[in-house]
């Protein structure tokens, strides 16, 4: 066993170089954690860029940023699965996010999410089998003055119904 | 950077304005309806039509009446005018309309009760500045009270003034400023921190993100006033990943403020340094609590810690660390200008000064409101926010997100004041109040809101981690009509379980939905339940016995 565990780190180490080294966006991603003197309350922030660089956390990544930062890979992994931004499986082509904070809620955005499970057969926090599609649900988004808000890959919209809703994801399958 | 420059810059600013200023709201909630494209047709369209000398098209921050939005507004020959639903097509009509031309946009009443009845001391220059440019701040008075507070105040008079203001955390448990100030400022260390809290996580609030995107630099100004009060030098500024204007904005307005020497090393060239950085969160409502904002910030999981020791004695990497919400250092400066004495002026004997609101759910004028403290909930909620839409009653009001309660109609003359909603078993929470008409069903409120705290526990704690689930599960169990009387029984215990054992302010206060819809609404619950196939024998309920007796 103590001799077991030391060559199971390196292999995934080595793993992961490999892996690191034909990739720009690793050398992108160390850059940033230079910038923050690869300092470990910097690792939030460093999970963010990882993740506007990949689109979402995969093994690998966490363990490569564990080494850099000269982290355990259990306290990357912990806050990277403790936080509800940081995404573990990679996403579809398209995101909407359904608002469901209280205001958006007793506007309706219940009947929106609904509308679009049925009809795409996606539950939320999920992607459709054809990759097209990842339904999202937000705890509030702030734009509580135009409820029920929806976000379209990133932009928001403004009073939405199932029917805009379906109609606007209609555009993108 | 001295007085003189501050005020020159000021002065230059001032005189290069144009007559007439076109003011165009770019927040998140006017930004989702195309509000930049309208900006730029507006400015295109002033070219167009040969006004380009005399009109200004500005990017503003929120005006609050984020309901109507988009918003333009127009300041021409001292009045203002405001224009609603406005769409990117209606720019030539607009620009015309200046010039006198008929013009069929929605015109908006800035004499309307919605705008009539409030009080700007946070949201002063909301709508009015520029949040990407520090002149348009400057050219208002800002950093003035900064270079005061800096020149002519020692630290402790500075604590002694927002003492004397009488102002109280505005995050929602309400403690008292001046004292939180006094404790940082006379625990021992060579180096303190200061925080402000701009994890908003409330849902149905966004006072915190409409101050942040309309005027970053008065919330970094009470800041850096707050660090010379306690001998701070290091400031983090926290907020929501959820928020990524205000995080863009304030990034500008820090680089901004660092270039004129107004934030950094020697500010106003005395020997106060302060530097502040801005820290992002990543979707954690518990973070709003304020050891599990100060784990985030030291890059951890985002877990509460008991207290004490408080955050003043102990807090970021075992440093003295002054913690804030962002609506509470928004008032510092105006204090500082306007003395605490004329701050203590208004507002109720017990809470000083003005609270902004989030007016949302199913009322007429959606938006933002900044009204004195101890004004009655039914002016906001009626003359303000003009009552509930499509013919129907307002049936309760929800203040303090999931944290706090549904305040029934019949108490709509209750002040609002952090005393008087206490009573009511709500709290004043960070600002949301959320209106609810008669359609609504109170006992899924306290289900939505009981899931919204069963997700966010961040499990350190029992009580919070399956308390919450386990009311979670009675709470769908009434709402499926499967209940009896032993479970609602049951659901009660628990509320006051959960409530009395748990670690941090989430757990605390998680019950409060329910106990406040089943102290108010009893009969929506009861309604549900099904006859109990064993009998009234249930905790606190009659035995069989004692029926036998009887």
């Amino acid at each position: 066993m103590s001799t077991a565990l030391p060559k199971q780190k390196n292999e995934s180490l080595g793993r992961v170089m490999q892996h690191a080294s034909g990739d720009k966006r690793f050398k992108i991603l160390e850059a940033h954690m230079k910038k923050y003197q690869f300092r470990h309350d910097a690792l939030i922030e460093i999970l963010h860029k990882a993740q506007e660089l990949f689109g979402y956390l995969e093994d690998d990544l966490l363990l490569f940023v564990a080494y850099k930062l000269k982290l355990p890979p259990s306290r990357v992994y912990g806050v990277a699965t403790f936080y509800h931004f940081f995404q573990l499986k990679p996403q579809g082509e398209h995101t909407c996010v359904v608002c469901l904070g209280t205001a958006c809620y007793v506007k309706g955005a219940d009947k929106i999410i609904s509308s679009i499970q049925e009809k795409y057969k996606v539950k939320s926090g999920e992607t459709t089998a054809d990759n097209k599609l990842s339904l999202l649900t937000a705890r509030c988004i702030g734009a509580c003055g135009i409820a029920p808000a929806v976000t379209y890959d990133g932009h928001v919209a403004a009073k939405q119904t199932p029917e805009t809703t379906l109609e606007r994801i209609k555009t993108w399958i | 950077m001295q007085l003189d420059d501050l005020k020159a810059i000021a002065e230059k600013h001032r005189s290069s304005r144009k007559k007439i200023i076109v003011r165009t709201c770019m927040s998140a909630g006017c930004m989702s309806s195309q509000a930049d494209v309208i900006k730029k047709n507006l400015e295109a369209e002033a070219k167009a039509q040969g006004l380009e000398a005399d009109v200004e098209v500005r990017r503003v921050g929120c005006m609050g009446f984020c309901g109507q939005g988009p918003l333009v507004g127009v300041d021409q020959n001292g009045e203002h005018g405001l224009w609603e639903f406005v769409k990117p097509e209606d720019a030539p009509s607009i620009i015309a309309a200046l010039k006198g031309g008929e013009c069929k946009v929605q015109r908006g009443d800035p004499k309307h009760p919605f705008f009539a009845k409030q009080m700007h001391i946070v949201r002063a220059n909301g709508g009015i500045v520029d949040p990407e440019r520090i002149e348009d701040y400057i050219a208002i008075g800002g950093y003035e009270a900064l270079h005061q507070a800096l020149t002519e105040m020692q630290p402790a008079q500075v604590v002694e003034e927002v003492t004397k203001s009488g102002l109280r955390g505005r995050g929602g448990a309400g403690f008292p400023t001046g004292l939180k100030w006094g404790t940082v400022a006379k625990s021992p260390g060579a180096k303190k921190y200061i925080v402000c809290n701009g994890d908003e996580g409330d849902p149905g609030a966004f006072m915190d993100r409409s101050v942040l995107e309309s005027d970053p630099h008065i919330v970094l100004e009470g800041m850096a006033i707050a660090a010379y009060a306690v001998g701070a030098d290091q400031g983090y500024l926290y907020v929501r990943a959820e928020y990524p204007l205000a995080i863009s904005r304030l990034q500008i307005a820090i680089k901004q403020a660092k270039q004129l020497g107004l934030l950094g090393a020697g500010v106003f060239e005395t020997p106060f340094n302060f530097n502040v950085d801005i820290r992002i969160g990543a979707g954690a409502f518990v973070c709003g609590e304020e050891t599990a904002l100060m784990a985030s910030v030291e890059g951890k999981r985002g877990t509460p810690r008991p207290r004490p020791p408080f955050p003043a004695e102990s807090g970021l990497w075992g440093c003295p660390t002054l913690i804030n919400n962002v609506e509470t250092f928004a008032n510092i400066s105006a204090i500082i200008n306007r003395g605490g004495a004329w701050y203590a002026g208004i507002g109720t004997e017990k809470s000083k000064g003005t609270k902004v609101f989030a007016l949302t759910g199913k009322i007429k004028n959606n938006g933002l409101i900044e009204v004195p403290m101890g004004i009655p909930l039914r002016q906001i909620i009626m003359e303000m926010g003009g009552g509930a839409p499509d013919g129907r009653e307002v049936k309760s009001v929800q203040t303090g997100g999931p944290s706090g309660g549904c305040i029934p109609a019949d108490y709509l003359d209750t002040p609002v004041d952090y005393e008087s909603l206490t009573k009511l078993g709500s709290i004043m929470g960070s600002g949301g109040m959320v209106v609810m008409d008669d359609s609504t069903n109170m006992v899924e409120i306290a289900k939505f809101y009981m899931e919204f705290c069963m997700e966010e526990s961040c499990g350190k704690c029992i009580p919070c981690r399956a308390g919450t689930v386990q009311m979670f599960n009675l709470l769908e169990k009434i709402t499926q009509r499967k209940a009896t009387a032993r479970d609602l029984a049951k659901l009660e215990e628990l509320c006051d379980m959960v409530k009395n054992t748990s670690l941090c302010g989430l757990g605390q206060t998680a019950p409060n939905p329910v106990v406040s819809t089943l102290k108010f609404f009893r009969k929506e619950y009861e309604a549900l339940l099904q006859p109990d196939p064993f009998g009234p024998l249930s905790n606190g309920a009659a035995k069989p016995t004692e029926l036998a007796t009887k």
